[in-house]
């Protein structure tokens, strides 16, 4: 317990991660492997279960401490942290023990798991006799389940790999899924070259970030893939040795929960590592998510709610095809095998009420084009679009460059029409080019040019209105009378010289007409500003 | 409170004693003041006459001026001010630090000032006085602070500055520039010799040399400031006080491990907040079982408890069968858990 407290404070007194990973080494190099298993499980961020309820802990520090209760409460309130109030309440110890970590979890937390609560303060008083101040505050952490010591999996991988010298994605590998603090745990995790491991065994999940502020001068779209980011369970699906095994993000086996989609799964052959999103699913489009939840809190499903709550599996990429790992393939490869695969394994796949299916993929020209597509996302009830680089590996966590998430939550505002002009190609003859406008000190500032987004029933009667209304013409462009106000979505607002408004303003497009307000009603410029600097803030 | 009017009263200038028509480490000025100690919460300039004991001699005047009025009386001599009888007993908490004894008609105040048990080769220890009266203050007056012994906390020292000249870090302790800092490198020479290189922070240069001056066997450091440029620290120990951890003077140092020496480093919190690689559990103040030792040890009548957790502690004594009442704010100490630096 000594090494691991010692550990514990080594990684609490820094923010450096060379400091962090040199802690981890240090202890990994001196503890014999069960008590590296241990450490690892709760570095890890998993706790002892079940817990010894705080209750047990407060009864016991009193009686240790020989103080009356409200002086307990007292110092815990202005400690702020139960593990260490008890840990520094209790008089100093003449007789420490050495117990190793493991040897502290068998000997004294085991016990201390089966008994009653009176029971549970004896054994606790014990305990506390045998451990200095430091030992006890981590043994009181580890006890109460919340030994958070700002460590993630990333950097315990990096410290093991460093450590046994082994590649460090093979490590985070295996160290993905449940891991249990065993010895065998620990020399299947450091096996040297081989690739043996159990069928269960998922991948790390590649994640995403959000696109960044310039991304459109940056990032090429036509070096990416785009798809439909849904909102449900983000999982593996791993079939192997004729078994099928679910896995989510939060590294749980979902065994169990999802009948359907494990018996559609039975139709996949050997070897493949799918990953994809679990929905609940009805018809054409997903159930809002709280009904998926319905499904997840329950171990066992009934035949009932089956029917009520359909989901499906709709897989975006295959990590693993005929037993071998293909997540270095770039991503193209990787979506060719992945609808080759389901076209071979599924060969209805036609029929839309498929469980297992595969994510459409589409390529766009441009961002505005794109942009565009993720405003439908509503529509289909999706949470915005995943922009994939066509040539990048899966990669392990999250690493930047290879997968964004552009979700949908634009900036609207309500503007005000001003100035028209005819359109291009099919809509040449119709005025379809608007500039819109918006309060600023009394007068409508034009703060943004769009061309899309009505129905062409609504482009008639705007063009049939705009024909009548115009007050003067400047060449092409009509200035109309202010009467349409209409709801503006757009990225991002900045503010800029070049444009009369002050600001310039990223993928402008038309959500919809407000028939419902008047010109008054538009929004003001300075209001706008605000609410983007305070969303960027 | 009444009982002991004529001995002690709570005073908008500070604790008064009438019998002698004197103050104890008043805040305000005033005709005659009795100082417990040099620190800066205690020792205010602008009174007329200065009472306090001998070894607080140079210190004093280092911090008021050498132009003061200050009489200086021996550890145990007796001094009859009005009606009331002055005496001084070791406080154990830094050089010249006293608590005061008064008796009048038969009647015994002892007002402690800041003070530990623990041992500490710059200055005499703590002594138990018996008395009636007992003001206490209770900085550390929680039943979590329990001060590890001074031979581990630095031994502990010892460990961290040989972990970083191996790193090639510059070891950088903040502490107290009257006491914690004297005491730290006093025991650092009485250890082996050969640890490395020691410098210090400006501001210590005095308080080193007032401490010499009255007899503490200190060795001589010198500042940091006047180290010829291009000298390595990488494998030095620096002492400086918790001010200058903020400062530009820290930049002469390429890469730095940074402690403190405070009792609040107990508490993982505080450590955190300061942005420290270390906390040394060092205290010139009593901890939890020193403040109830020393209590028991007086054994007074009355308990008045003031500087920190007064009405926490003052509370427990009260459940424990003694008379305690806490002096609210009134006496103006380390304010909100952090020591004023001195
Ligand atoms: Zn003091
Ligand atoms: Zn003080």
């Amino acid at each position: 317990m000594k090494a691991f407290a010692e550990l514990y404070q080594r990684l609490d007194s820094t923010t450096k991660t060379t400091a962090k990973v040199d802690a981890l080494i240090a202890y990994l190099e001196s503890a014999n492997a069960l008590d590296q298993a241990w450490a690892i499980y709760f570095l890890l961020g998993n706790k002892l279960k079940p817990s010894v309820p705080t209750k047990a802990l407060r009864t016991a520090a009193i009686e240790a401490a020989q103080i009356p209760e409200r002086l307990f409460e007292e110092t815990y309130q202005w400690v702020g942290d139960l593990a260490e109030t008890i840990a520094n309440i209790i008089p100093a110890s003449r007789r420490l023990e050495h117990g190793s970590l493991s040897e502290w979890i068998e000997l004294y937390y085991q016990p201390l798991s089966r008994v009653e609560l009176a029971e549970q303060v004896k054994l606790l008083l014990d305990c506390w006799q045998r451990l200095d101040a430091q030992q006890r505050f981590v043994f009181n952490k580890l006890l109460t389940g919340n030994l958070r010591v700002g460590v993630n999996a990333r950097l315990i991988t990096k410290a093991i790999a460093e450590w046994s010298s082994i590649d460090v994605d093979l490590i985070a590998h295996r160290l993905t899924g449940q891991w249990r603090p065993t010895t065998e745990a620990m020399s299947q995790l450091l096996e040297k070259g081989s690739e043996a491991k159990s069928p269960s065994q998922p991948y790390p999940f590649c994640l995403a970030h959000s696109l960044p502020a310039n991304f459109e001068a940056t990032l090429d779209p036509q070096d990416f893939y785009a798809e439909w980011k849904w909102d449900g369970i983000r999982a593996q699906l791993i079939r192997r040795n004729a078994t099928t095994f679910i896995w989510s993000r939060g590294e749980e086996l979902l065994a169990g929960r999802f009948p359907e989609i494990e018996s559609a799964a039975a139709g996949l052959e050997d070897g493949v590592v799918l990953d994809g999103e679990i929905l609940a699913w009805r018809d054409k489009a997903p159930l809002p998510f709280s009904e998926l939840q319905r499904r997840i809190q329950r171990k066992s499903v009934s035949k009932k709610l089956m029917q009520e709550v359909p989901v499906r599996f709709i897989a975006f990429d295959v990590l693993e095809h005929q037993a071998v790992d293909i997540r270095s393939l770039a991503f193209e490869q990787r979506r060719a095998v992945l609808e080759a695969l389901i076209a071979k394994n599924y060969p209805e796949s036609a029929e839309v009420s498929q469980t297992i299916c595969v994510n459409q993929t589409r390529t766009a020209a441009t961002w505005s084009e794109l942009a565009l597509q993720r405003d439908q996302a509503r529509e289909v009830r999706a949470e915005g679009v995943m922009i994939k680089r066509k040539d990048s590996r899966y990669e392990t966590g999250r690493v930047t460059g290879a997968w964004w998430k552009w979700k949908l939550d634009p900036f609207t505002v309500d503007a005000v029409l001003i100035y028209a002009q005819r359109g291009h190609g099919r809509r040449a003859s119709l005025y379809t080019d608007y500039t819109f406008a918006v309060w600023s000190d009394g007068v409508l500032v034009p703060f943004a040019k769009a061309y899309s987004g009505l129905t062409d029933d609504e482009i008639r009667v705007v063009d049939r209105w705009i024909r009548a209304n115009t007050l003067q013409k400047f060449g092409p462009v009509h200035e109309v009378k202010p009467h349409w106000v209409m709801e503006i979505a757009f990225e991002n607002v900045q503010l800029s010289t070049r444009h009369k408004s002050g600001v310039a303003v990223r993928f402008p497009r038309i959500v919809r007409i407000r028939d419902d307000k008047k010109i008054e009603d538009a929004d003001r410029l300075q209001s706008i500003l605000e609410l983007v600097a305070a969303r960027q803030g | 409170m009444a009982r002991f009017q004529h001995l002690l009263q709570v005073t908008p200038a500070g604790l008064y004693c009438p019998a002698g028509d004197f103050y104890i480490d008043p805040w305000r000025s005033v005709n005659r003041a009795i100082i417990t100690h040099a620190h800066s919460d205690h020792a205010r300039s602008g009174s007329a006459h200065y009472l306090a004991a001998d070894p607080s001699k140079s210190l004093l005047q280092l911090r008021l001026g050498m132009d003061i009025d200050l009489q200086t009386l021996p550890y145990g001599e007796s001094l009859t001010l009005g009606e009331a009888v002055v005496t001084f007993f070791p406080a154990g908490h830094i050089l010249g630090a006293a608590q005061i004894r008064i008796e009048h008609r038969g009647q015994i105040a002892l007002i402690t000032g800041d003070y530990k048990l623990q041992t500490d080769a710059t200055c005499t220890p703590w002594e138990p006085v018996a008395c009636h009266l007992m003001v206490t203050e209770s900085t550390f007056g929680l039943p979590v602070f329990h001060w590890p012994s001074t031979a581990q906390i630095i031994d502990e020292v010892i460990l961290w500055w040989q972990e970083n000249q191996h790193a090639k870090r510059t070891s950088v302790v903040f502490a107290y520039s009257v006491g914690k800092a004297q005491r730290i490198l006093m025991e650092l020479s009485q250890r082996s010799s050969g640890l490395g290189p020691v410098w210090l922070h400006g501001a210590m240069l005095g308080p080193m040399r007032a401490y010499r001056d009255s007899g503490v066997k200190l060795p001589e450091y010198e500042s940091a400031s006047s180290a010829p440029s291009g000298t390595d620290f990488s494998s030095a120990l620096i002492i400086a006080p918790p001010s200058a951890q903020q400062s530009p003077w820290m930049n002469r140092f390429k890469e730095v491990s940074v402690a403190s020496a405070s009792g609040w480093m107990a508490i993982r919190g505080t450590r955190r907040r300061r942005n420290l690689d270390r906390g040394f559990v060092l205290s010139d103040h009593v901890d939890w079982g020193d403040l109830n030792r020393a209590v028991d040890l007086c054994n007074p009548e009355e308990l008045w408890v003031t500087h920190g957790f007064s009405e926490t502690f003052a509370r427990y004594q009260n459940e424990k069968g003694r008379n305690a009442l806490p002096l609210k704010t009134e006496f103006q100490g380390e304010v909100d858990g952090e020591e004023v630096q001195a």
